[in-house]
């Protein structure tokens, strides 16, 4: 299969705070890539000009050989899913109303939802093994369920490319695990390609096929897991001094703070 | 697993729902994942968990939890048999308006208006025909205006308190319509023009002021509005000190809302202006129900956010100044009216606008109908009405159910 989204040197500045520089990235189907790094590293904004919604200022990105930055977004919604941190719901929509707003790129201005979207909709939430909420207004979920939600919102856009910041922050440990399991499984089964930003990196070392390690706005290192999550890596980008070693049972790379 | 997600021919099936019910999404009882790191990890559902092939994950139709409504999504046909139902509804509305009012409609004179025996100077004819007529056509195309205007400012601006007078545009008009009372224009022509000419700038400068920030921010947006809105009050409040005792009434009429002065020729020019933007709006609705879950996710999900807020902004605010050059300032309808229908219908702004807009003409017409009986045979200014109804309703909503905005 081909690459999904081909980034080349890809530099962005807010005015004169250059945030990211020469980020050269190729995503392809069915793998899971995490993006690491500290707070200001870039990570966020990366993913924003992953989904187009920042342009690229520097370099070129590549949607299936087609420049992002021409295609309406439309086009990119129908290709590029994004799951961002979002908990304001000011109006009050179900779940399935929510999920089936995944649908807008693929619908004409005026044209309502067939059964076939709706039928999407609905695999998309028992996908993310929420189907039993679709009724439920979204504000009266817990923070695990809504990004399920969220998820399946995703899934209904039917994307090649999900995106997704953050995804288990404020979420306990069995929440965390399951939303981890659930995206590496959609990723595998549905040959999606996957970006994940997380501040936790031994759920992105267990999860993902490659990690991206940023600092400072620059890739530092990227690779297997084992390759970007080692003691010297880790100590240079967050300044900190830590232990690295291996899982006992996957043998992942796991880290722990020393003091 | 693709089997067990949907099924409808078994929704009032027990069974399936009690083994929904049972189904905790987030349990790893039923998923197990292998994480040797020796064999590829995967997935794997035990059948057990889905004990039939029909097996319903729609338990909200049978479930007792108020919570889990039956979720079904909008048609085209719901849409369209409310409306009409609405339609329906304003039909009536303006019927009992119209035989209603200090002129008393006697059974012989009804009786002699559906046999065609009236002349056509008979005084009760002129009354119902040439006042009373344009006057209920008027308050229903700016109940109309006016509620269509809240519910899209609402979602542009995320606040469902946002009323259609957010961007200033009142104050800019009703600055317009008092120098036009006060240098003794005409109301069929000269001061709407003087309120319309306001209402406009207003808008220019505002989105002007506040432009570059129509694609991100509306918090610009509104305090322009705010600050335009003072300095245009402390104009007013000087051509209202300065002016003489009939030409004050008419400021004041104006300022709370006055459809007393209606005629036939503007309602020949706002009824189909009003109706094709109207669905040109409607054609965006689909676009600010994203929009209401936030700009980033509707830029994510495909909606050209910049182009949808401009025009969106740009047509409501010319819409509402065109309405309230005619009727002057009446509060309340862009409120109370989208907040109802909100509460009965939900989210859907291909709904909410629809019903929101006739609802909004039924209650002005209503509430005219009361302006023009409750002192007969004087009146009192429409706004005055409103805000008297609109207010303790808007407060009693507020202390039942909280500033949160949601299906009842």
């Amino acid at each position: 299969m081909g690459t999904i989204l081909t980034l080349k040197n890809v530099g962005f500045a807010y005015g004169p705070l250059r945030v990211l520089r020469d980020i050269n990235l190729e995503i392809k189907p069915g793998e899971m890539i995490g993006i690491l790094g500290p707070n200001g590293s870039g990570k966020s904004t990366l993913l924003k000009i992953l989904d187009g919604i920042l342009p690229a200022q520097e370099g070129s990105i590549a949607l299936y050989d087609r420049p992002l930055q021409k295609m309406k977004r439309r086009q990119i919604a129908r290709r590029i899913a994004m799951v961002a941190q979002e908990n304001h719901f000011r109006f009050s929509f179900t779940a399935l109303e929510v999920v089936l707003m995944g649908r807008f790129p693929h619908l004409q201005p005026l044209q309502f939802e067939s059964h076939r979207d709706l039928v999407i909709a609905q695999e998309a939430l028992s996908a993310t093994q929420v189907a039993d909420l679709a009724g439920r207004p979204v504000h009266t979920l817990s923070g695990g369920e809504k990004q399920q939600v969220l998820i399946a919102r995703a899934l209904a856009q039917e994307p090649q490319l999900i995106l997704l910041d953050e995804p288990s922050s404020f979420l306990d440990l069995k929440h965390k695990r399951a939303i981890f399991q659930l995206i590496a499984n959609l990723s595998r089964e549905k040959e999606l390609g996957v970006v994940v930003v997380s501040h936790d990196i031994d759920l992105a070392a267990h999860y993902c096929q490659k990690l991206i390690l940023l600092k400072q706005g620059a890739i530092y290192a990227q690779g297997e897991p084992a390759e970007v999550v080692t003691k010297e890596n880790i100590e240079a980008v967050y300044d900190c001094p830590v232990l690295v070693d291996q899982h006992p049972i996957t043998g992942r790379p796991r880290i722990s703070l020393v003091d | 697993m693709k089997k067990w997600f949907i099924k409808t021919q078994n929704k009032s099936s027990p069974s399936g729902s009690s083994d929904s019910r049972t189904l905790d999404p987030l349990n790893p009882s039923h998923i197990s994942l292998s994480s040797d790191a020796s064999t590829p990890r995967t997935l794997i559902l035990h059948d057990t968990d889905f004990p039939d092939s029909s097996f319903s994950l729609q338990p909200s139709a049978l479930s007792p939890d108020p919570l889990t409504a039956s979720p079904v999504p909008l048609t085209l046909r719901k849409v369209l048999l409310t409306t009409a139902a609405m339609l329906f509804l304003l039909l009536l509305t303006m019927t009992v308006a119209l035989f209603i009012g200090s002129a008393d409609a006697s059974y012989n004179k009804l009786w002699s208006l559906l046999h065609r025996t009236l002349t056509p100077e008979d005084p009760f004819k002129i009354i119902l025909f040439q006042i009373r007529l344009p006057r209920i056509l008027l308050a229903g195309l700016v109940g109309f205006t006016l509620a269509l205007g809240g519910v899209v400012f609402q979602a542009l601006l995320r606040n469902p308190l946002a009323d259609p007078f957010v961007l200033g545009l009142s104050s800019g008009s009703a600055l317009g319509a008092v120098l036009g009372i006060f240098f003794g224009f005409s109301f069929q022509i000269g001061v709407p023009l003087a309120a319309f000419i306001g209402a406009v700038a207003t808008i220019f400068i505002v989105t002007s002021l506040g432009g570059r920030s129509l694609g991100a921010e509306s918090a610009t947006i509104l305090l322009t509005g705010v600050i335009i809105n003072a300095f245009c009050t402390a104009i007013i409040i000087f051509f209202i000190i300065t002016a003489t005792d009939s030409r004050l009434h008419s400021m004041l009429f104006w300022l709370y809302g006055d459809l007393s002065q209606s005629y036939f020729s503007p309602l020949v020019f706002l009824g189909p202006v009003i109706l094709i933007v109207s669905l040109v709006l409607f054609g965006f609705s689909r676009n600010l129900n994203l929009l209401t879950a936030g700009e980033e996710t509707a830029l994510h999900l495909g909606v050209e956010v910049a182009r949808t807020k401009y025009i969106c902004l740009i047509a409501v605010s010319l819409l509402i100044s065109l309405v309230i050059s005619f009727s002057g300032l009446i509060g309340f309808v862009g409120l109370i009216v989208p907040h109802l229908a909100r509460m009965a219908l939900g989210s859907d702004h291909r709904l909410l606008m629809p019903v929101s807009a006739l609802g909004g003409a039924i209650f002005l017409i209503a509430a005219d109908t009361l302006a023009r009986i409750v002192m007969a045979p004087a009146e009192l200014p429409v706004g005055v009405i409103t805000a008297c109804l609109g207010a303790p309703f808007f407060i009693y909503l507020l202390k039942k159910k909280g500033s949160r905005w949601e299906r009842s």
